[in-house]
């Protein structure tokens, strides 16, 4: 596209014709505060915290939306435009809950940010007429505050774009209108599927995931209580961020040490049952291919993603891979084989995952997810969570050391576990296996691209012993539709799908460390923590699950071979067809 | 259908309908406020007398645009007299038909010169002869009261459809376009945006890309129904128009965006739209040219915003109404993503005249910025209400005094308030600024879509300015911050100074807070909300002052402030009004002067009603 | 707030919903269609409960939450039913500057209900209106489709009665 010439605050620039006023200032290094904007997804120019001087418009400009034109002379900081933001935010704090000293969100809250910056005095002149909005914590991963909600609709945007759920919205209007679902349900009403998007864009503490760092200290400090972790692969590409770090900064050591600080009795990985899955879910899908089963199979990792199937495409879930989650597998092997080795009574085992996920608070409570007579997993905790809790025990995170081991007998694990992380990553993982065990023939080269990168949807054909296997890979649950309605039309004909729930795959998930919508407009997140990943695979030595020789070990001793008896016992699962809305009027 | 077939209809419809040589005519004005006053009735009554007389033909019709003295029934004798009567009721109507349609003696005690003066010595006996009309120029009102809307044999004897003819068969759709700049036409629907512009943004790219032509008829502001009117008086010319605009830009689908609270226009629009569909006017291949053109309704549901261009757009596309940033602008991308172009009611039924007129004869009337006429809605306190249009230019003294025939009971005109809740309030300063939308503008108003709600010296400004501004807080679609949040602050605000409890550094917060809004708001609701406020601000300050600092509302409106008294040298002591006093407020020994406890009293005024001796006094 | 509980028990009439199934059916694949099936199906069932936008939301594959976001943004759609006689009083400017507030407050008195609600008998329900354009006559009420002009509040009882 061709280039204009524009002036920004008195200085000549040639930026690309067709692009926003935003974006040609960030190219001139000014940064203008921004509230609603989300590129590509809420381009709603609503919150006019953007809000600049055009020379020759009519007022002031929204610069989020407004394109540039050849010979526009922007004003990005006369007091006209600063006056119109202090004016903006005195009004959105005329209507929030400025209870900031206890809120979740402090210090990481956009709108606290800009009232900073802008020098907003907390005696709001506007002061009136407030709604009371009641808490919904009816969810198990989320609390919403509408008290907090400042109307941006980057929630709604999320949910309704990039998931395909779309089960807030706003209602009502005008000083009326709020976020909230249909006839007022809760949300654990509703077909909303966990995925937390809608808390990793919310700019204050209106949206928050449910705290449950207390009740882990609480098992830390229970001296009966045999307590272990296990850490998700894309935990220790994101951590760093809540502790300063540039973002795809992999802290995998100084986490493990975290850890231990915190007092876990054992520190292990998610990794490792991520080679397990492979094993599972491999063998899975040769059983399916070879012998007639139903295709394409379809992965089973993201429980944001089951959800999303069991509420909106019942009809597949026949397609869904039996093979519970490498966070279930790992506790059911935890409190089997662990137990059984470590000698401790797996009732007195408290099983704590840390994920980059608010839908796994949902998994370890889900039916058939307790092989052995009790949950698989006991607490779920989020990345922010573990950052909050290493700050509460006051551990100095930075200077932990960066050399660390996981635990035995579960710790460790091969850069296909590690690559679960990222979207297409598990594909990659089961293809390394599935490939060598169809060709009988080891791999010449490990590194799938073709299911690599951020693209929502992604395809590739393999030949692999003489026959073409067609994978799709997708992320985002909006995607996953598109997705699913081409396999039942028949316009596509997969064998093998991967869906993660989140754009991006894991290392973007709803429990990640919150990044503004100034830093998510302009950096790609997903690929950057993604790049953690892959360059953690890179340097493993074993990069293909089936080498693991603690999973070589596990089925020799204790489960026999994929898919065997006990397997299915411990690592498989079932899902049930759920209705879009529960009807309230039924409920209690 | 072509030209020769308008032709004959005309020929056909004159002779046997509107000029019958030896029929009379009887019209009913049967528009929303003719139906609302009685005129159903009335127009039964006629139809039973005339029943196998077949020299009389009954017939409804449209506005006429004096609601306040309908129903209004129009004679048309075979020597081409009008006489039009008012407030016609059943009774009245048999005495019509048997001394004037029958007897041939108009009976003058009901005639419109009654209500309204002919300027001379002589009795009005047609609108025509009155001072009211006099003063107007009809251009968008030509057919309203005169044609029966419901048949489109009647609005193509009054050279309907003949301007689509022309259009299509002789003109380029560059030479429309052309026309239409040349005729110096803008929006009649508030901003004045040149139409001829609007329809050249969107004109390019003609025959590739699909594009749709709307027509904004979700009249919402109070006080304004001119558009009301003409859908009920004349649909077929705003059908027309919208098709010359889609030959124009090349668009083959029109959309009509109607409010929901108008089911008399939506009834006669959709015969209208299956009469021209019949005719062959509207549907494929229109005259036999490879123009085709199909409109479709869809019906407002209840909201204000829903008005503007780009909220009413998303609203046909099944959304909450809710405006998006411009640019882009609907004629780039607009309905469906698509280029769109957006007139309002008034705007198209021009159209059709200027085509067979010619731009010159348009641009011969109005101001050097502002040409032809507008509709304005009288209402408020003036003597005639009702519809009028009048040449731009003309002033707001002439409109008040002269048409509308000025203020009644002998109070003061205080102000006219223009433009809805966008618009604002113009006071004497300003009574002989000729009015165009300049010069509007200039003022702190704005044209609007022509409500003109004329005010005296009973209304309080700022109560008038709070008024408006509950409008707005209630429409607000709630998207953007300012207009969400700004605008109900700025309620608040007015909301403290009417109740006594604001200082004069409210004032300063209050004018900050409104111009705040005027510059930051998303959208053309959002952006003119404040101007009831600052155009009052700017012209009644002092009432804003007096509220503030003497706790006073000069005109006595503004409950809050008002003080009930007993005068105790007139009253009697009989107690009626403590009998009816709802909140026992009032204390007495009968036959001694009572007394109102002013902890108590709600200030209904029940009290003021109840005595009959004068003695309640309000300070 | 809204709710999906209503005292009204939702009548689930085959005859109903064959109706507002003609109706999804004939919108099907349209442009912009959600709102003129909204309206319909309101005509057919006089208010919009939340069985009426189930239905609406599995035919018309819209998400049921947009379709209550779009209802409660406008105010001619009602959640919950009215009376069988509407009552509506015309609050616009040159109504109120007539004095139609207290044509509304009289009938308040009378019925007994605030603007919004359903008498209890479900006869009459009451609401406010913007200007429905018959500014020459004001102030104006409307019942059902009959307009009343001019109005002043002592003549609220007789009007009423005629609907009783």
């Amino acid at each position: 596209m061709a280039d204009v010439n524009i002036k920004i605050n008195g200085k000549d620039y040639q930026v690309p014709e067709g692009i926003t006023v935003l974006e040609a200032a960030r190219m001139a290094n000014i940064h203008i505060p921004t509230l609603c904007f989300l590129k590509e997804i809420n381009e709603i120019g609503a919150c006019r915290m953007c809000v600049v001087e055009v020379k020759g418009a009519k007022g002031l400009v929204t610069s989020c939306v407004y394109p540039v034109a050849e010979g526009m002379e922007i004003l990005t900081q006369t007091k006209r435009v600063i006056d119109s933001r202090v004016k903006n935010l005195q009004l959105l704090l005329s209507n929030h809950n400025r209870e900031c000293l206890s809120c979740v969100r402090s210090g990481k809250c956009e709108l606290q940010a800009l009232c900073r910056l802008y020098d907003i005095k907390e005696d709001s002149i506007y002061d009136g007429e407030k709604p009371k909005y009641a808490l919904d914590g009816s969810a198990v991963h989320l609390v919403r505050d509408n008290n907090k909600c400042i109307l941006c609709r980057r929630c709604v945007a999320v949910c309704e774009k990039n998931q395909g759920v779309g089960v807030i919205g706003p209602n009502e209007r005008g000083f009326n209108t709020y976020i909230g679902s249909p006839f007022n349900m809760k949300l654990v009403e509703t077909s909303c599927i966990g995925c937390g998007q809608c808390i990793a864009v919310c700019p204050t503490g209106a949206l928050a995931e449910k705290d449950n760092t207390f009740e882990t200290f609480a098992a830390l400090e229970d001296p009966t209580k045999h307590v272990i972790v296990q850490v998700a692969p894309s935990v220790r590409a994101g951590l760093g961020e809540e502790f300063g770090l540039p973002i795809g900064v992999g802290v995998e050591g100084q986490m493990v040490n975290a850890l231990r600080a915190l007092g876990f009795d054992k520190v292990f990985d998610t990794n490792f049952s991520a080679d397990l899955t492979i094993m599972e879910e491999a063998n899975e899908f040769l059983q399916r291919v070879q012998n007639g089963g139903t295709l394409p199979l379809i992965t089973s990792c993201s429980p944001g993603w089951i959800k999303y199937c069991e509420h909106y495409h019942p009809d597949m879930i026949p397609n869904l891979s039996s093979c519970k989650s490498p966070q279930q597998m790992f506790g059911a092997i935890a409190k089997s084989y662990y137990a059984e080795k470590a000698g401790v009574d797996p009732k007195d085992i408290v099983m704590v995952s840390v994920m980059p996920c608010t839908a796994k608070k949902f998994e370890i409570g889900r039916d058939d997810q307790d092989a052995n007579g009790m949950p698989d997993v006991d607490i779920a905790l989020t990345t922010r969570e573990l950052a909050r809790m290493i700050k509460r025990a006051n551990i100095d995170f930075l200077n932990l050391p960066e050399e660390a081991v996981f635990d035995d007998p579960l710790g460790q694990s091969t850069g296909a576990g590690v690559i679960f992380g990222a979207t297409g990553g598990v594909m990659e993982a089961a293809l390394r296996t599935a490939v060598e065990k169809l060709t009988g023939e080891p791999l010449a080269d490990v590194d799938f691209m073709d299911v690599r990168g951020t693209d929502g949807i992604k395809e590739a054909t393999y030949n692999v012993a003489g026959m073409d296997i067609n994978v799709c890979v997708c992320s985002g649950t909006a995607n996953a539709n598109k997705v699913l309605n081409m396999v039942k039309s028949g316009e596509k004909n997969y064998h093998f799908i991967e869906v993660m729930c989140c754009p991006g795959g894991c290392v973007n998930g709803g429990g990640q460390p919150k990044q503004f919508a100034d830093v998510r407009n302009f950096v790609d997140i997903k690929a950057l923590r993604a790049k953690a990943l892959y360059d953690l695979d890179k340097d493993r030595p074993l990069r293909k699950s089936h080498e693991n020789p603690d999973i070589i070990k596990l089925y020799e001793e204790f489960l026999g071979e994929p898919g065997s008896h006990k397997a299915h016992k411990l690592l498989h699962t079932s899902y049930i067809a759920r209705p879009m809305y529960n009807d309230p009027k039924s409920k209690r | 259908m072509n030209l020769q077939d308008l032709s004959s209809i005309k020929e056909r419809i004159l002779a046997d309908v509107l000029e019958p040589a030896e029929k009379t005519r009887v019209l009913v004005g049967l528009a929303t406020c003719g139906i609302a006053s009685g005129a159903a009735p009335v127009m039964e009554k006629f139809k039973a007398l005339a029943e196998g007389n077949d020299k009389v033909f009954v017939s409804q019709t449209g506005c006429v645009g004096i609601c306040q003295y309908e129903p209004v029934v129009e004679v048309i004798t075979p020597d081409k007299k009008k006489t039009l009567y008012v407030k016609v009721t059943p009774e009245k109507a048999e005495q019509i038909y048997n001394e004037h349609v029958l007897g041939g003696k108009p009976v003058e005690d009901m005639v419109v010169g009654t209500v309204l003066p002919s300027g001379s010595e002589e009795l009005a006996m047609s609108l025509e002869d009155t001072v009211f009309l006099k003063k107007q120029t009809r251009v968008a009102l030509r057919n309203c009261g005169h044609i029966d809307p419901e048949e489109i044999d009647q609005y193509i004897a009054t050279d309907g459809y003949q301007a689509l003819n022309k259009v299509l068969t002789t003109m380029s759709p560059d030479d429309v376009i052309q026309t239409m700049l040349d005729s110096g036409l803008r929006g009649r629907g508030g901003a004045g945006f040149p139409t001829g512009l609007k329809w050249k943004f969107a004109s390019g790219n003609r025959g590739n890309v699909q594009k749709y032509v709307c027509c904004n008829a979700d009249e919402g502001d109070p006080g304004a129904f001119m558009d009301r009117s003409v859908l009920e008086g004349d649909p077929h010319a705003v059908l027309e128009a919208m098709a010359i605009a889609g030959y124009a830009i090349g668009a083959s689908m029109g959309y009509i965006y109607v409010r929901a609270e108008y089911p008399l226009a939506i009834t006669r629009l959709r015969i209208a739209i299956e009469q021209a569909k019949e005719k062959g006017v509207l549907g494929d291949n229109i005259f036999g040219t490879d123009f085709s053109f199909d409109i479709d309704l869809r019906l407002g549901s209840g909201a204000f915003v829903c008005g503007e261009e780009t909220a009413l757009m998303t609203s046909i596309e099944g959304n909450r109404g809710e405006p998006r940033p411009r640019p882009p602008f609907p004629a780039v991308k607009g309905l469906f993503q698509k280029p769109t172009i957006l007139n309002n009611v008034e705007t198209w039924a021009n159209i059709p005249r200027i085509i067979m007129k010619g731009a010159d004869w348009f641009a011969g009337m109005g101001t050097e910025k502002s040409k032809g006429t507008k509709v304005f809605c009288l209402g408020g306190k003036i003597n005639n209400t009702g519809l009028v249009e009048i040449e731009m230019g003309t002033t707001l003294r002439e409109v008040i005094e002269e048409i509308g025939g000025g203020i009644p009971n002998g109070k003061a005109f205080k102000a006219a308030q223009t433009g809805g809740p966008s618009g604002g309030c113009i006071s004497t300063v300003n009574y002989d600024v000729p009015i165009d939308y300049d010069n509007l503008i200039a003022i702190g108003s704005m044209m609007g879509s022509g409500g003109l709600i004329v005010m005296d010296e009973d209304n309080c400004m700022v109560d008038i300015a709070k008024f408006f501004l509950d409008f707005t807080v209630d429409e607000s679609c709630g998207k953007c911050t300012p207009c969400r949040l700004g605008t109900k602050r700025l309620y608040e605000i007015m909301e403290k100074i009417t109740k006594g409890e604001a200082t004069m550094k409210d004032l300063d917060h209050l004018d900050e807070l409104a111009h705040y809004i005027k510059e930051d708001a998303l959208c053309g609701l959002g952006q003119t909300a404040p101007n009831p406020v600052l155009s009052t601000l700017r012209y009644f300050h002092d009432e804003y002052e007096a509220h503030i600092k003497n706790r006073k509302c000069p005109a006595g409106v503004c409950k809050d402030l008002l003080h009930y008294n007993i005068n105790p040298h007139k009253c009697i002591g009989c107690g009626l009004c403590k009998s009816k006093c709802p909140a026992d407020a009032i204390i007495g020994m009968l036959r001694k002067p009572h007394v109102i406890n002013p902890e108590l009293c709600v200030r209904c005024g029940t009290c003021i009603t109840a005595c009959k001796r004068d003695a309640v006094e309000v300070v | 707030m809204a709710t999906a509980q209503t005292s009204v028990p939702f009548d689930d009439d085959p005859k109903l919903r064959e109706q507002l199934m003609a109706v999804i059916e004939k919108y099907k694949g349209e442009q912009g269609a959600l709102i003129p099936v909204l309206q319909q199906a309101q005509d057919i069932y006089g208010y919009l409960p939340i069985e009426v936008q189930k239905i609406i939301a599995e035919e018309m594959g819209t998400p049921l939450e947009k379709i209550f976001g779009v209802i409660t943004f406008y105010s001619f759609f009602n959640l919950y039913p009215k009376g069988s006689h509407k009552i509506s009083v015309c609050l616009g400017t040159a109504c109120y500057v007539k004095g139609s507030r207290k044509v509304l407050d009289r009938l308040q008195d009378e019925l007994g209900i605030e603007p919004g609600q359903c008498t209890t008998d479900r006869s009459f329900s009451l609401d406010t209106c913007r200007c429905i354009g018959a500014c020459g006559l004001a102030p104006v009420m409307l019942v059902n489709d009959d307009v009343y002009g001019r109005m002043l509040p002592t003549e609220v009882p007789d009007i009423l009665a005629k609907y009783k």
